[in-house]
């Protein structure tokens, strides 16, 4: 009957939620920082998040690469600028398309994963057991995916940055007729070191909300096999909202002029 | 309840926890003494659970206090509290094995990540304590998910007991299991826990094994314990609750929660 009931009830619980969040957060950051630390799960994370994920990264930016020069070719060809391809798409690839690609790519693999497992764990109560095996639970399990994925995205988008250009050199040499020193070389010369580097800041930040996103659903599953589900769909949803999110966010604070 | 000496080893005073509108222990007022084995029995849904992850610091408390050897550990946190839980070994209703590690890592975990002792001396004491609940050397390259549910009650066990714990929490010990192996268990716990001399705490629902594991018995009902008193004493304690709870009776002062 009362219509205010359920707007206060959404309200509370989006505030419940984001202080939730929050806390999480800052209890997962400041144990980056404080022993233990355990190295050995941070490389066997580092394998699963960024290795494992080589192969779904570098077929979706080869072809994202490869679509980037056909529709600049045909963009261009309007005004009769069709020889800016090499250009634009190293541009487009570097600082957009390779960082978001693979935070999106990334998130659905590895998002996913982190809160499937944790989740399981949190339902069958190995994450009590690690409580009362006077282990850290945020420790052992949130930091290490935490610090593998900062670590590994940039890295991984490095890899999807070459292969996406190479994509875009592919498809421009064998059915654009550019010819492939000339591409080359227009793509080293035009690209800039921030170009880089700004998608690589961008993929650092996308590694983390990545592993938070699943680690703090993973971690807040209730009620057995279709809260571990939920959790995997919020984990996979919330990142990649956020990574679009934080990405307008940090294109503009990155290229402001 | 127990008369206040110095053998009290694990203490609950008042101890308070609800979860929105649901009181779930309502003044919990509950004492251990050294050495001995103390049975809660109760329904499902009564909050058992709920009381000993309270003591265990994975659930706060709403009001009440919470002593470990007379030391209040109701809100320690962080490196205390690690500290304080290094007295602990628990074992859980579904066992809660690690499933990434093999079995005989879950044994050692204690005592690799929490006491930071080599993993090859680790792993010995690991065979070692898989002997002492009947599992051979072998069993411990295994991973979890091929054990049967017994079998992993009983690396449950021995890694609960790996670190030489003072005090050991039993949940649900023999739920899901079928007479013959939850009497093993029992064996186990009894043998187990005089071997290294622990206090001890189970929650369960199956008579039989806490009249096989007790020294006294408390029943809890709706957030508060309704009786207490010896094992010997449990089949004349003049109380309702607890003469429908033993005798399974369906009609009685107990009604059944339908929500948890």
């Amino acid at each position: 009957m009362n219509i205010f009931a359920p707007i206060g009830r959404a309200v509370l619980t989006l505030l419940a939620q984001t202080g939730r969040l929050t806390l999480f957060t800052v209890a997962a950051m400041t144990s980056i920082v404080r022993p233990p630390i355990y190295i050995p799960l941070i490389f066997q994370q580092m394998m699963r998040i960024g290795y494992f994920s080589l192969p779904v990264v570098g077929l979706t930016a080869f072809f994202t690469g490869g679509v980037l020069a056909l529709q600049i070719y045909i963009g261009g060809n309007r005004y009769g600028a069709e020889a800016i391809v090499p250009q634009i798409v190293v541009l487009g690839i570097t600082r957009e398309l390779g960082p978001v690609i693979a935070g999106l790519m990334v998130a659905g693999r590895v998002s996913a994963a982190i809160a499937a497992e944790i989740g399981t764990m949190r339902v069958t109560e190995q994450i009590d057991a690690l409580t009362t095996l006077a282990t850290n639970p945020i420790k052992y399990l949130v930091v290490p995916r935490l610090v593998a994925a900062i670590v590994s995205m940039p890295l991984l988008v490095a890899v999807a940055d070459s292969i996406g250009v190479f994509g875009g050199y592919v498809v421009a040499t064998e059915s654009l007729n550019f010819n492939g020193a000339v591409y080359i070389k227009n793509t080293v010369d035009f690209m800039t070191h921030q170009d880089v580097n700004s998608g690589l800041i961008k993929a650092a930040v996308f590694g983390f909300i990545i592993a938070l996103m699943g680690c703090y659903n993973g971690f807040h599953s209730r009620g057995g096999a279709q809260g571990v589900g939920t959790a995997t769909t919020n984990a996979v949803v919330s990142a990649s909202i956020l990574i679009l999110a934080a990405n307008y966010v940090l294109t503009s604070v990155l290229f402001q002029t | 309840m127990a008369e206040q000496k110095s053998t009290t080893k694990v203490e609950l005073k008042g101890v308070k926890k609800r979860f929105g509108s649901k009181v779930v222990l309502d003044g919990i007022d509950l004492a251990i003494e050294k050495g001995k084995s103390l049975v809660v029995i109760g329904g499902s849904g009564t909050g058992k659970s709920v009381m000993i992850k309270c003591v265990l610091g994975i659930l706060r408390p709403d009001a009440g206090r919470i002593y470990v050897d007379e030391q209040e550990v109701t809100h320690l946190s962080g490196r205390a509290r690690d500290q304080m839980l290094r007295k602990f070994g628990m074992l859980f209703q579904g066992s809660a094995l690690f499933d990434s590690l093999p079995v005989w890592e879950n044994v050692a975990f204690g005592l690799i990540q929490g006491r930071g002792m080599n993993r090859k001396q680790a792993r010995e004491v690991a065979i070692e304590k898989l002997a002492k609940v009947g599992l051979t050397a072998d069993v411990g390259n295994l991973s979890p998910a091929e054990l049967s549910g017994g079998m992993q009650k009983r690396v449950g066990l021995a890694r609960a007991i790996a670190a030489d714990p003072e005090i050991i929490f039993f949940d649900e010990p023999t739920t899901g299991l079928d007479p013959i192996m939850a009497d093993i268990i029992n064996d186990l716990i009894v043998t187990t826990v005089k071997d290294v001399g622990a206090t001890t705490l189970s929650i369960t629902h199956d008579m039989v094994s806490a009249r096989k594991i007790a020294d006294r018995i408390a029943m809890l009902y709706r957030g508060k314990i309704v009786w207490e008193g010896p094992t010997t004493e449990i089949d004349r304690s003049g109380n309702d609750f607890v003469d429908q709870f033993i005798h399974g009776r369906a009609e009685g002062p107990i009604k059944m929660e339908v929500r948890k």
